[in-house]
Order: structure tokens, then C-alpha cells, then sequence
């Protein structure tokens, strides 16, 4: 850690008052020491994780975790479902296939059902945005949401800053570049509003079909030709490019994103000699990212965000719950 | 014969601030105005110095609500095609006409496509025979130019003005929300706001080759106001409306995903929020109108975008005009010019003014009665209001409908 992190960590008030949020609904509003105090406590929580004689933490024995999934996930709710284990929680998954949701009331009734079970904190993905604040209106216990349609992924974001942190120790002044669909991607808000509140430059890239004019209302130099965005960056963040994009509607082909906007030796040459490459996940090898790149040890931090992805969360679920545990400074 | 006079009342009339006097009603009918002394024998009511303004003429309302319209002032409205069932057809204009009558007048559009879908010609003619006083092409615009081309001057043919849903579907399909920080912010889906004054340009040239009369239902952005002032200074048959939600509210309201404030055209940014108060004034703006469109629970209780558009603005209508008054954006005269003299005019009625010989569709209003609108508390079907806890002042305290107090 730098002197200037250590400094913003060590400035985050004592007790509840560190973060006093009852929901994690997203990383926009949140200040710079609330996200510097979750990644602190996830610090902790990758080191019980790397434990091979004991990764398990007896935190939140006893409570009920319910991951509520009205989206396909596979690793983020893996994820939850570990970092709920690893605490101790009794965690149950609830997979809702989109076809079997009515929408309408069902919503809401989903949300008073979770509800009336008494859980102690329910982990929430769903296909439209706002649509897990809608349920956090509705339940007594804290929500946190694993990506809702385009709006926030706050976890990723916050999993990405771990991530960034324990590479190259500070955030704030690094470039970072994020590259692909912006415009549909949630994952890309949230770094957004993440790594420009921890003070890093960030930089946004992709076809202009992709990259909506309003990212400057985030602070985040807006480029069209990638690399114009990864020239001198330090960090260089490729973000999946769903199938549903590739048909001819955003961009003319698969093929021709890779030749124009897929990261590639070449590309990453024009980033600082030691700059991190990242994506969060499930990649799409030979259309966002070269294959080379994406397994480089020295390069890629891409297995490496997985591994912040459960300390992130654990460190989430623990921070939340401790007002109903009773916990000394959060009751 | 059944004789009324209203007197001592501010009277609500075109180009003059309201002045005291009377009104006197025979048969339902204005036979005398402004200041008379109404004869002896008949009945008499001491408005108490309150204004007495023609009743509202609401263009294009989605469902027949009683007691929401009463509780606003309005005495007629016109009533959306979209149903259910598409107003496509002379028997369901000839039930829908009937459904608020006596103490309401329904003006049922006719669907200007069968099932409004777009693409054939619906029996407009038989329709007008049947009551139709306008065609509307609902809640979506027509994409195919030459369908509306050929409906322009079908219906124009007829003497039919056709009412129209502006915004380029193939900007729009997918989109709730215009485009800017907020959509951004919030994740929504969004289209660009040109999406509107692309589809008021497609349609102001098809009327300067057809002659044929329209009326943009809902006008909401600086270019489309910019267009439409031009065509008029053109002298084409071009008049627009709006409702006070887009006069009032810019896409700020939709912060936490307020579903209330769900509407089409979605609330736009405060530039063109901006734009819509000096059509206003300066009378580029023809029509006020609430869009009443009242939906429950299940139709707002969900996440934005699964959310459907629409507000109950009946109820609201009224004070929210009063507040533009007061603002000093409009005349008292002007405001009633809106809301109901340029609204008879484009369904030919002989209503929405104060003057002999036209019915006598009449509220009485105090425009000082300090009141909070209250989404739990409505008058309407629904409390999907975007106005929810605001305070308002002015309401109306009776209405006439053709002579007879309906409230």
C-alpha cells in the first residue's frame, strides 16, 4: 500500500459511521474512504481465503443468506454462494429462469416472500435496472446487488479496485482504460463511478455505437479508437461483448470487432510496460482478447479478479450484516 | 324551459382578464353573457366572485374515468383508440360515445389503421357517421410514410383532423427514457430526442402536399417546437399539444426509478423542458392536455423499463394550469384557449367558451384553495400521478354539464 492510501484508509471514521449504508446498491454516492474501508476489510478476507488448513470464518454463523437470481450467473453467484459459506452463513440459491417470472406483481411478491423467510441478507441479480432497488424498498434486511440490467455491478467494481490496489498499490493517478460495450454494460458504470471516485483517470473505449457521449458525465475521456484509450495506461480492462451485440446491430461482425477493437500484443504495447490487463468475465477469446494475453502471469489479472470476487463479497456481507449481529460500534 | 343564471362571477373569456359577471342558461345553452341582469323567475347562483371558465375539452385521454374527470373540471374528453378494443370500428365509436352521457361527453377518436396496426386504412368514414370527430393513430406513430401519407389525405378528405403520435420508431424501439446523463445514470434504455422532431418533419411535409389538417398530440423538444412554429408562419394546418408533466418536470424526475414518471414521450432534459414553456407563451402550443392514462400496481409496481408509460393527469390538469398562470407563463384567458377553446375547435363542437348559443359546459373555480396532490388519494382509477406530494392551489367547485351541475 502507498503512503497516500494508507493515509486515505487510516482517514475512515471509526464504527458504523465507516459505512453507513444499508443496502449495497451501487458504487455512485458511495465516498472515497467508504470504498477504500470495504476493500481494507476484504484485504483480510483473502488471506483467510488462501488458508489451506482453514478458510472458514464462524462471522456470520447462524444467518440466512439467499442469492436471488432472476438472471443466468454462473461465477457470481458461485461467488456469493462461497464467500456466504466461507462466513459460516446457511446459504440458499434461488435460480428464477427468466421464462418463469411473470412480470408484474411477481417481483415484489419474490421480494415480500424473502422477506417473510427472515433472511439476513439477500444477494440480488435481475435483468432491469432498478430493479433490485425495487426490492431493497421491500425487505427489512440488506440487499446487495450482483448487477442489475445496464445500471451497476457494485461488487465487480469493487472487486476490479481490490484487484488494481494489490497490483500496483494505489489507484488514485493510474490511467485505466475500459474497452468494448460500454453502452450495455453495467460492469462498466460501476468502474466507472469506482475508479474515478478513488481518483484514477479513466479512459472509455469502443465503436461510438458503444460508447455512449454521456461517460463524461463520469469524469471519463471518451475515445473511439482503442488505442488512442490504451496509450500509457496502466490498467487495460476488456469487457465482454455479448453474443446478442455481434448479430450485425452495434457492430458489423465479431471478426471486425477483433480487428479493430480486440486487445492484441500490438495494442497492449502502447500501455506502460508493466500495465495490468483485466476483464471480468466469461471472455470471449479471439473477439475482446487474444488468447496470449489473457494467459500471460505477468499481464493478466483476470484469475486474480475471481479470487478478490469472494474476498470482495465476504467483506461485503460481513460490513452489512453487522448491525443485526450486534457487532461492537454497528448495533 | 329550464332557466340558470350564474352571476357574480369572474367570467373566464378569450383576450381579456376575467371580469364579474353573469351567465344565463336556457335548454342547456348560453343565452346571454357577461353583464346582464338575468330576470327575476329564474333560479340563481352567487358564485362569490369565483371564475366561472367553459369546461376542459381533454385531448386524448386512454380510459372513460368519471370521477377523476369531474374532480379536474373537465366536461369532455377525447378518448384514445388504443382500447381495449382498438376503436377501429363504427360500433365500438357509437358505444364509447355513449358511455359517460349525460353528465360527460366521450369523444372517441377513431383508429386511424385497423387494430392500429399500421398499416391498413380503418373504416374512418363510416366511424365519422357513427360520432367520430378525429382520427388518432394512438399510442404509437404510423412508420410507414406512405400509409400515413394516404391517411393524411383520406381523413383530411372527410374534413377530419388526424392526431398524431410523434417519434421515429426506429430511434425509439426499445428505448423509456430520452437520452442523457439520467438514462445513462439509471441504465435505461434510451433514444435521442431528435427521435421526435424527425417524425414531425416526415409528417409536416406530407401535410404541405396534402392540405390535410393534424395535430401532434404531444409535442416535448426544441426542434420539434422549432418546426412547427415554422409550418405555422407557412400558414399549414398545424397545431400541437402538451401536457403539464412535460411543462413541469424534466428527466430528473425519474431519479430511483420513479415508474410515475414513466410516460411517451419520456420527460425530456431541462433544455427542452425550457423550449416547451415559451411555446407555451408564445403560442406555439395550441392544446394542454392530461394524457389521462390511469394504471395500478401491476402496471407500475416494477422495474422502469417493464413499467408501462402513462399518468393520471385529469385530476391535475386543472391546478397544474393555474400554476402556469400564476407563474405569469400564460393568461388565465390564454390557459381556457387551451384547454378548452382550441380543443372544440379541433373536434367541431359547440363548447369551450363562454359565449350564446354554445352549451353549457361550465366550471366554477376557486383558484386559491391550497390543496397537496396525494398519488394515495385520487380521484382517478389510479394515483400513478409524477406530481405526487406537490402542493398545488385551485380546484374546481362545480361543474355543468350542458346546463346541469354534475358536480
Amino acid at each position: 500500500m502507498t503512503s497516500s492510501d494508507a493515509s486515505a484508509a487510516s482517514r475512515y471514521p471509526m464504527g458504523s459511521a465507516a459505512f453507513p449504508h444499508r443496502h449495497l446498491l451501487g458504487l455512485a454516492g458511495l465516498q472515497p474512504w467508504e470504498i477504500a474501508f470495504l476493500l481494507d476489510e476484504a484485504e483480510r478476507w483473502v488471506e483467510v481465503g488462501r488458508n489451506v488448513l482453514a478458510k472458514k470464518s464462524d462471522a456470520l454463523s447462524g444467518l440466512t443468506l439467499i442469492n436471488a437470481f432472476f438472471e443466468n450467473s454462473t461465477r457470481t453467484l458461485l461467488s456469493f454462494e462461497i464467500a456466504g459459506k466461507r462466513l459460516g452463513a446457511d446459504v440458499v440459491n434461488m435460480a428464477v429462469a427468466r421464462s418463469s417470472v411473470k412480470k408484474g406483481e411477481t417481483l415484489i411478491d419474490t421480494a415480500v416472500t424473502l422477506n417473510a423467510m427472515r433472511a439476513d441478507a439477500i444477494v440480488i441479480r435481475h435483468q432491469s435496472s432498478g430493479a433490485v432497488a425495487l426490492i431493497a424498498d421491500k425487505v427489512d434486511c440488506p440487499v446487495l446487488n450482483a448487477g442489475d440490467g445496464w445500471h451497476e455491478h457494485p461488487t465487480q467494481g469493487l472487486l476490479d479496485a481490490l484487484t488494481i490496489r494489490r497490483r500496483k498499490g494505489h489507484i488514485d493517478g493510474l490511467k485505466i482504460a475500459i474497452c468494448g460495450d460500454i453502452c450495455h454494460s453495467r460492469v462498466a458504470r460501476s468502474n466507472m463511478i469506482g475508479l474515478a471516485t478513488m481518483g484514477a483517470e479513466v479512459r472509455v473505449a469502443g465503436p461510438a455505437t458503444l460508447v455512449p457521449l454521456e461517460v463524461e458525465s463520469y469524469s471519463a475521456q471518451r475515445f473511439t479508437r482503442i488505442e488512442d484509450a490504451i496509450d500509457g495506461a496502466d490498467v487495460v480492462m476488456m469487457l465482454r461483448l455479448q453474443n446478442e451485440r455481434m448479430a450485425g446491430g452495434y457492430i458489423p461482425s465479431a471478426r471486425e470487432f477483433h480487428a479493430l477493437y480486440g486487445l492484441n500484443a500490438e495494442r497492449l504495447a502502447l500501455a506502460k510496460p508493466d500495465a495490468l490487463v483485466m476483464h471480468p468475465g466469461p471472455m470471449n477469446r479471439g473477439v475482446e482478447i487474444d488468447s496470449a494475453i489473457a494467459d500471460d502471469p505477468l499481464r493478466s489479472a483476470i484469475t486474480e479478479q475471481v479470487e478478490m470476487g469472494v474476498a470482495v463479497r465476504m467483506a461485503c456481507l460481513d460490513v452489512l450484516t453487522r448491525a443485526r449481529r450486534g457487532v461492537e460500534g454497528w448495533a | 324551459m329550464t332557466m340558470l343564471a350564474i352571476v357574480n362571477a369572474r367570467l373566464v373569456r378569450c383576450n381579456a382578464e376575467p371580469q364579474i359577471g353573469a351567465v344565463l342558461i336556457q335548454d342547456g345553452v348560453i343565452t346571454d353573457v357577461g353583464a346582464i341582469n338575468p330576470p327575476s323567475e329564474c333560479e340563481t347562483i352567487d358564485a362569490g366572485a369565483k371564475l366561472l371558465a367553459p369546461g376542459i375539452i381533454d385531448i386524448g385521454v386512454f380510459a372513460t374515468d368519471r370521477a377523476a374527470f369531474h374532480f379536474g373540471g373537465i366536461t369532455r374528453a377525447a378518448l384514445m383508440p388504443d382500447g381495449p378494443p382498438v376503436l377501429d370500428d363504427p360500433g365500438l365509436i357509437e358505444r364509447s360515445a355513449k358511455a359517460g352521457k349525460p353528465d360527460l361527453w366521450i369523444h372517441p377518436l377513431a383508429a386511424a389503421t385497423q387494430g392500429l396496426a399500421g398499416h391498413e386504412l380503418a373504416e374512418i368514414g363510416l366511424m365519422q357517421q357513427a360520432g367520430a370527430r378525429a382520427v388518432s393513430t394512438g399510442r404509437a406513430g404510423i412508420s410507414d410514410a406512405g400509409v400515413m401519407a394516404r391517411l393524411l389525405a383520406y381523413a383530411g378528405g372527410l374534413g377530419l383532423t388526424t392526431i398524431v403520435h410523434s417519434e421515429d420508431e426506429g430511434l425509439t424501439r426499445g428505448a423509456v427514457a430520452t437520452d442523457g446523463e439520467m438514462a445513462m445514470r439509471l441504465g435505461l434504455p434510451a433514444a435521442p430526442a431528435c427521435a421526435e422532431a424527425m417524425a414531425v418533419a416526415r409528417d409536416l411535409a406530407l401535410v404541405e402536399i396534402t392540405g390535410a389538417p393534424i395535430h401532434f398530440r404531444q409535442i416535448t423538444t426544441t426542434a420539434a417546437f422549432n418546426l412547427i412554429r415554422d409550418a405555422k408562419a407557412e400558414g399549414l394546418p398545424v397545431t400541437c399539444g402538451i401536457t403539464p408533466a412535460h411543462l413541469l418536470l424534466s428527466d430528473i424526475a425519474l431519479g430511483e426509478w420513479r415508474t410515475f414518471a414513466r410516460l411517451s414521450p419520456p420527460l425530456r432534459q431541462e433544455s427542452d423542458r425550457q423550449a416547451a414553456l415559451a411555446a407555451l407563451a408564445d403560442g406555439t402550443i395550441d392544446v394542454l392536455a392530461s394524457g389521462h392514462d390511469p394504471r395500478g400496481p401491476e402496471d407500475k409496481r416494477l422495474p422502469f423499463a417493464d413499467a408501462a408509460p402513462g399518468m393520471a393527469g385529469a385530476g391535475t390538469l386543472l391546478t397544474l394550469g393555474l400554476g402556469l398562470v400564476r407563474d405569469g407563463t400564460i393568461s388565465m384567458a390564454r390557459l381556457f384557449t387551451l384547454l378548452a377553446g382550441n380543443p372544440a375547435k379541433l373536434l367541431g363542437v359547440n363548447a369551450g367558451a363562454l359565449n350564446v348559443g354554445r352549451e353549457a359546459d361550465l366550471i366554477l373555480i376557486d383558484p386559491d384553495t391550497p390543496w397537496q396532490i396525494d398519488a394515495q388519494a385520487m380521484s382517478a382509477r389510479a394515483g400513478n400521478t409524477p406530481f405526487d406530494g406537490l402542493p398545488v392551489q385551485g380546484r374546481a367547485i362545480g361543474v355543468w354539464k350542458g346546463g346541469t351541475r354534475v358536480a
